[in-house]
């Protein structure tokens, strides 16, 4: 292997089949591992409980990016899926008994099966037409789960409080420990989660997503078979959101709907829009980004309470507004998101003093 | 019997607004292809847009009005302008996408000028019942469907009778063909929106009538959805028949079964029509599938 100005060289088919190629790559991998290692011996708990969220929104945003970045089916029933993994999973650990990691895994297969059945529409539908098929999906789960006929969900209560998570006499401690804790737990499986995804579009059954998104006409004329990528798309996609929501119930100790509700649907599109469609480096920057987002605006109000108290005072309606913009600014001034800026970035070193 | 007259009228009514709404998305996705998400936001801020002239400014209802359609229409081509025309050839998700930060923001600055509580305004539409078959019925409510029947009418004749209508059609029909006819397209792009700007409106203002003046009026932006699934993405008459339907439904469903089942009912016919017939009652049957 030699890496030139124009691009990496491969003599080997070893080489080539390698993740990463460049001692560069590798050197950006020790340090994601040193930033991931470092982080608890460095934030306090208030941190430490935004770095837990950002790992389950990672998990969470990776999984709709392999539907809708990947795959190219949209999806505004992120909130509707992810409500379904933490149902079921808190359902089936502490109401049916099952050990925690089981029925985390259960609740994967569920939201899977789940998310199968209302990718069916996608079948049939394209575009905007699937778009609204999902919302009237997600908008048909949230009332199921707010209404909760025969109170078998939250017994009318309209939350389930959830058992501290514990596991073979393992049990997550207290106060100055809970964070670091989950901490652990939540990095790894959203590492694995994440190598998961990238591996998955170095397989057959990855590349026949990306077919289906680019052409579908033409992958079905090469063979794809594209009810079965489709599907696949959906189930796969719904397992990580699924393996999100339960992580959530698990993790904030209390499910309610309010959690799943439309807004978290949209939430997540902007994370992978903003993020970069069809990247899986960009879902995790978008979900590091969306999930900050909020935080910074919140800190910065506080910070300048004395010289513009309006900030504060109006909070909720700024947070919103920054949100509405980002996406639109995103959207016109770089649409392949914060993965395409980073590129441009790497780019802009590789060929100085060049402009091209 | 009573119930049902009441029934009908309530249904009658919130389907008119619904058809009002829904109008203002059927004009944009008929002549630029996008899917609004903002429409609900449209409704909101025209009714803060109506409520500020008549109410804060004390302007007289005539020349609220005015204000309020000059101010709609200004931010109908103003999105179009600087939100839509940077998207021409994107993919479908981004558009979406847009329209959704739009809603985000525009809900946002509605409730950094204005708060979150309901604001009172002086009823417009006269406030006493009347006695219909054995039921007692707000007369708000009727007029309601009066005004509605009369500004889809008004929109209607524009459509077939005037100049403009008639190049909106064109445009929608085939925008290359438009093209050569000499009909601006980035004119008529301007005009749909403006236009669903002022139907959106009317319909937020009339919705405020017999409601008041809070962010809840975008809720009722999501129920266009149905709507237009119903009737048809791309038809007008699609979009009075869509509403209808869908307001009775609603009120039914509201009254004789669940008030709870009433706001999810929409979206189960949604779904079934997309199964069933996907291009709606009234859509051209050109829907992309694989």
């Amino acid at each position: 292997m030699a890496q030139t100005a124009t691009g990496i060289h491969h003599r080997s088919y070893s080489s080539e089949l390698r993740l990463r190629a460049t001692r560069a790559e590798y050197l950006r991998l020790g340090l994601m591992l040193v930033l991931l290692i470092v982080v608890p011996f460095v934030l306090d708990n208030y941190w430490m409980s935004i770095a837990n969220t950002i790992l389950i929104a990672v998990i969470g945003a990776v999984g709709l990016n392999i539907l809708v970045g990947y795959t190219g089916q949209i999806s505004l029933g992120q909130g509707g899926f992810l409500a379904v993994g933490a149902y079921s999973s808190v359902i089936l650990s502490d109401r049916i008994g099952l050990p925690t990691p089981l029925a985390i895994a259960f609740a994967v297969v569920l939201t899977a099966v789940v998310g199968t059945f209302f990718g069916l529409p996608g079948l049939r539908l394209k575009g905007l037409y699937l778009a609204i098929a999902t919302l009237a999906s997600q908008q048909i789960i949230e009332f199921l789960i707010r209404r909760d006929y025969g109170g078998f969900l939250t017994g009318g209560l309209g939350y389930i409080n959830v058992d501290r998570f514990s596991f073979l006499g393992f049990e997550i401690g207290g106060r100055a420990v809970f964070e670091r804790q989950w901490y652990v737990i939540l990095a790894v499986l959203a590492v694995l989660a994440v190598m998961a995804a990238r591996n998955l579009f170095r397989t057959g059954l990855g590349r026949s997503f990306m077919a289906v998104r680019d052409q579908d006409i033409a992958a079905e004329a090469i063979g794809v078979n594209l009810t079965r990528a489709k599907l696949t798309a959906f189930a796969v996609s719904s397992g990580f959101v699924g393996l999100a929501g339960a992580l959530t119930a698990h993790y904030s100790e209390v499910v309610s709907w309010e959690k799943f509700t439309l807004e978290v649907s949209i939430l997540y599109l902007a994370m992978i829009i903003v993020g970069g469609l069809g990247s899986i480096a960009g879902a995790v920057y978008g979900a590091i980004f969306m999930t900050l987002l909020p935080v910074v605006i919140r800190n910065l109000a506080n910070a300048l309470d004395s010289v513009m108290p309006f900030l504060g005072s109006q909070l909720p309606a700024v947070q919103n507004a920054v949100f509405g913009l980002v996406i639109i600014l995103f959207l016109i001034i770089e649409p392949r998101g914060l993965n395409r800026l980073w590129e441009r970035v790497k780019e802009y070193f590789r060929f100085w003093p060049f402009r091209y | 019997m009573s119930t049902l007259v009441a029934v009908l009228a309530y249904g009658l009514a919130d389907g008119a607004i619904l058809a009002l709404a829904a109008l203002g998305f059927v004009l944009i996705y008929k002549a630029t292809a996008v899917i609004n998400f903002a429409q609900g936001e449209f409704l909101l801020v025209g009714a803060y847009m109506f409520y500020t002239a008549f109410v804060v400014m004390g302007l007289p209802l005539a020349v609220a009005v005015v204000v309020g359609v000059v101010v709609a229409t200004i931010i109908g081509i103003l999105v179009e302008r600087l939100i839509l025309r940077p998207m021409v050839g994107e993919s479908p998700i981004s558009i979406i996408m847009v329209t959704i930060g739009l809603s985000s923001l525009l809900r946002a600055l509605v409730q950094m000028f204005y708060g979150t509580s309901p604001k009172p305004m002086p009823k417009l539409l006269p406030t006493g019942s009347v006695n219909l078959l054995g039921a007692t019925v707000p007369i708000n409510r009727l007029l309601v469907i009066l005004v509605a029947a009369v500004v889809l009418t008004a929109f209607t004749v524009f459509f077939r009778r005037s100049k403009h209508g008639i190049a909106m059609r064109a445009v929608a029909d085939d925008q290359q063909a438009a093209m050569t006819m000499g009909i601006s397209v980035r004119r008529i792009f301007a005009m749909a929106w403006a236009l669903a700007g002022v139907s959106a409106l009317i319909a937020g203002v009339l919705l405020a009538d017999i409601s008041a003046v809070d962010q809840n009026l975008a809720a009722f932006g999501l129920l266009v959805f149905p709507v237009v699934i119903l009737g048809g993405l791309d038809s007008v008459p699609g979009t009075i028949v869509g509403g209808v339907i869908i307001g009775l439904l609603k009120q039914a469903t509201g009254t004789y079964f669940d008030p709870g089942l009433a706001t999810v009912i929409p979206y189960v016919v949604l779904v079934l029509i997309l199964l069933v017939k996907p291009y709606g009652l009234f859509g051209e049957t050109r829907i992309e599938r694989v």
